[in-house]
């Protein structure tokens, strides 16, 4: 084990696939002499060239079927979308070519295609390059849609995620990418649709994922001061969803709190609440909460940005409020 | 032996064969519409007779590990490539034994068995996808040719200009067939395209772009060749555009209303398969007899692969869930 960055777990994990698979290419803007937007591919095309990292025109939907039409014909590509707010120039291909094109062919082909995107709040980077649009790959069958929040869960997932014969959306977070954690130095792959227990109790269960989990972490640590025991569940794969994870949290704490920086509204939390309530109902001691982005287009300023998204004053706040304490005031 | 003499002599060896695939495709497609209109086809078909030798034309060229990549009105490229009338007649009849189990239908059928990668169903969304073939093709050096189908409707999405420029800029593989048939659906080329020869747009990105009669099926044959050759050597992609004309409306129950009454009656005179029927008898390339059988084998096997369908079962209910995320099925 070492402490490396987020940036640098996923770097490494993009070098040692390729090493190991020849078959492994990376396409996207920018990625290849620039060394990425967010330098997740620095130094790559030194290693392996511009063939296999090869920097691509501004074309998202042409950069997502080229991935794809390589995909079928032999190749394992990692394309890269620069913001996941990008996508939607690309919906196209990821929502009607690549997610449909195994089962709408009968299962003659597989598509081994990796989407790497990242999406959040960048501290004032405004309405075009702040979303998180998750919710709609969730929303398509036929895309796994993988959101880590540690580095070692981002090198585990995208190993993964590239040796998986069907097309993955691997959505990092840029607030995340400097954000350093352990990560093994002996190979290790982490199955989807497992999450993450990153702290264990009894009172309250908050299920996040992606950059809310430091809130929480931050959130869950205050209530521990006050002697309320949060277990935080880390999602790490939103499809396939571990709702068992889940279920098990919620019956023990009888309590659910579900935070996320998507728009509240259709949100994760919203599929989260409904299942959970159609299958342990009886062990609720209060309804599900929920916490998410207010519905607005993300405003610039400061002042305005820090309304729109859930932080730890308001994960504590609804934490108190579904233990039944009055709201502290902030 | 002069020059004309040796193509005389390969056109007399091609042309029973073109005009075999030609008719199976026609006869293939008069029988769906006729299903269609029992209620055993369900949803969509567009029909492709009337631009027959350009799918033949084409797909002649090519070898067996050669791509296609074709659109919603796909079936020609499908028969020209090779794929199995049995297969491709119970997909259209969503039988478990279809090409895709039943689960496309006549829009997306794929037969990957004969590298055709399938048809995409929304207007030039095939295009990005031939350009990672390509892509592939060109990284793993096994000089195979990618042939994309679209029609003139789908040069005015962005997925064209996007697709042509990064196969022209990384010198792909790939030839770009287009289908002039003059109706986007039912509006007129003329009405929404600012450059109506589509072929004319090649020089946007600095590639060859030839127009051709695509209802010559050895004009197709010889630009497509022209074209194939020149990927095939590295030299990059082409454009050929083949005009021509489908009979149907966009869709089978399609009034076509928006066409002149006469415009159908005169591509009719210059139909592709009369064409190559007419050379083959002047030329001596068949015997009239010989024709004849030819006729009622192709006959034959499109009513083979309607028993074919007809027999076989609907799919399981097991195939709901099979196949969603990426194929688990060796193939």
């Amino acid at each position: 084990m070492r402490e490396i960055s987020y940036r640098d777990a996923i770097n490494e994990t993009l070098r040692e696939e390729m090493e190991r698979d020849e078959r492994v290419i990376l396409l996207g803007e920018d990625i290849s002499l620039y060394g990425g937007p967010r330098r997740v591919t620095w130094g790559l095309v030194e290693s392996f060239g511009e063939d296999r990292v090869r920097d691509t025109p501004i074309s998202e939907n042409t950069i997502i079927g080229t991935g794809l039409g390589a995909a079928i014909t032999g190749m394992r590509p990692v394309v890269e979308i620069s913001y996941i707010d990008f996508a939607l120039l690309a919906m196209d291909q990821i929502g009607n070519q690549v997610a449909k094109l195994s089962y709408m062919t009968g299962g003659q082909t597989k598509v081994p295609l990796v989407i790497r995107t990242q999406g959040g709040s960048g501290g004032g980077t405004a309405a075009q390059h702040s979303q998180s649009l998750e919710m709609l790959f969730v929303h398509i069958p036929g895309l796994k849609v993988v959101i880590p929040a540690t580095p070692y869960d981002a090198k585990g997932l995208l190993k993964t995620a590239i040796r998986d014969d069907g097309p993955v959306i691997f959505i990092e977070h840029k607030l995340l990418y400097v954000v350093k954690g352990m990560v093994s130095v002996k190979e290790y792959l982490i199955p989807f649709g497992e999450l993450a227990i990153a702290r264990r109790g009894s009172d309250i269960t908050i299920v996040t994922y992606s950059a809310m989990l430091l809130k929480v972490m931050e959130a869950a640590e205050m209530l521990h001061q006050e002697g309320i025991e949060v277990e935080v569940l880390d999602l790490r794969t939103l499809i396939p969803l571990d709702i068992d994870g889940v279920l098990a949290s919620v019956k023990k704490t009888g309590r659910l709190l579900i935070v996320h920086e998507a728009s509240l509204v259709g949100g994760m939390g919203a599929e989260i609440a409904a299942q959970v309530q159609e299958q342990a109902f009886d062990y609720l001691d209060a309804p599900i909460t929920r916490l998410g982005a207010a519905s607005v287009p993300i405003p610039y300023s400061e002042s305005l940005e820090r309304l729109v998204f859930p932080n730890k004053e308001k994960i504590v706040a609804a934490a108190h409020a579904l233990i039944g304490l009055p709201s502290p005031s902030f | 032996m002069s020059l004309v003499d040796e193509e005389e002599k390969q056109r007399a060896v091609l042309a029973p064969e073109f005009y075999r695939k030609m008719l199976a495709v026609r006869l293939f497609e008069q029988r769906a519409i006729e299903l269609y209109t029992r209620g055993e086809i369900r949803g969509v078909i567009h029909p492709y007779i009337g631009e027959e030798a350009v799918a033949v034309g084409a797909c002649a060229v090519l070898n067996n590990d050669d791509y296609v990549v074709s659109t919603h009105r796909g079936h020609g490229h499908c028969i020209a490539k090779g794929a199995s009338l049995d297969r491709m007649m119970a997909e259209l009849l969503g039988r478990s034994n279809g090409y895709c189990r039943g689960k496309g239908g006549s829009m997306h059928v794929a037969a990957f068995e004969v590298r055709m990668l399938g048809a995409i169903g929304i207007v030039a969304a095939g295009i990005p996808i031939a350009v990672g073939a390509g892509l592939s093709v060109k990284l793993r050096k096994t000089h195979q040719v990618v042939i994309c189908f679209f029609g003139d409707g789908a040069v005015n999405q962005g997925a064209f200009h996007e697709g042509l420029n990064m196969a022209a800029v990384w010198n792909l593989p790939v030839v770009f067939l287009c289908e002039n048939n003059f109706y986007a659906i039912s509006t007129h080329v003329s009405r929404v395209s600012a450059v109506t020869e589509v072929a004319r747009r090649s020089c946007a990105y600095d590639i060859p772009g030839k127009r051709v009669d695509g209802n010559s099926v050895w004009a197709v044959y010889e630009a497509v060749q022209e074209a194939v050759a020149r990927a095939r050597d590295g030299s990059g992609p082409s454009l050929i555009e083949a005009v021509t004309y489908r009979y149907e409306g966009h869709y089978v129950g399609d009034p076509g209303h928006y066409r002149p009454s006469d415009e159908l009656k005169k591509w009719r005179q210059n139909d592709p398969i009369v064409r190559l029927r007419e050379e083959l008898i002047a030329k001596g390339y068949l015997e009239p007899k010989t024709l004849e059988k030819l006729q009622q084998e192709v006959s034959q096997q499109v009513e083979r692969a309607v028993e074919f369908a007809r027999k076989s079962p609907h799919p399981a209910e097991e195939e709901l869930r099979s196949d969603i995320y990426g194929g688990n099925r060796e193939k």
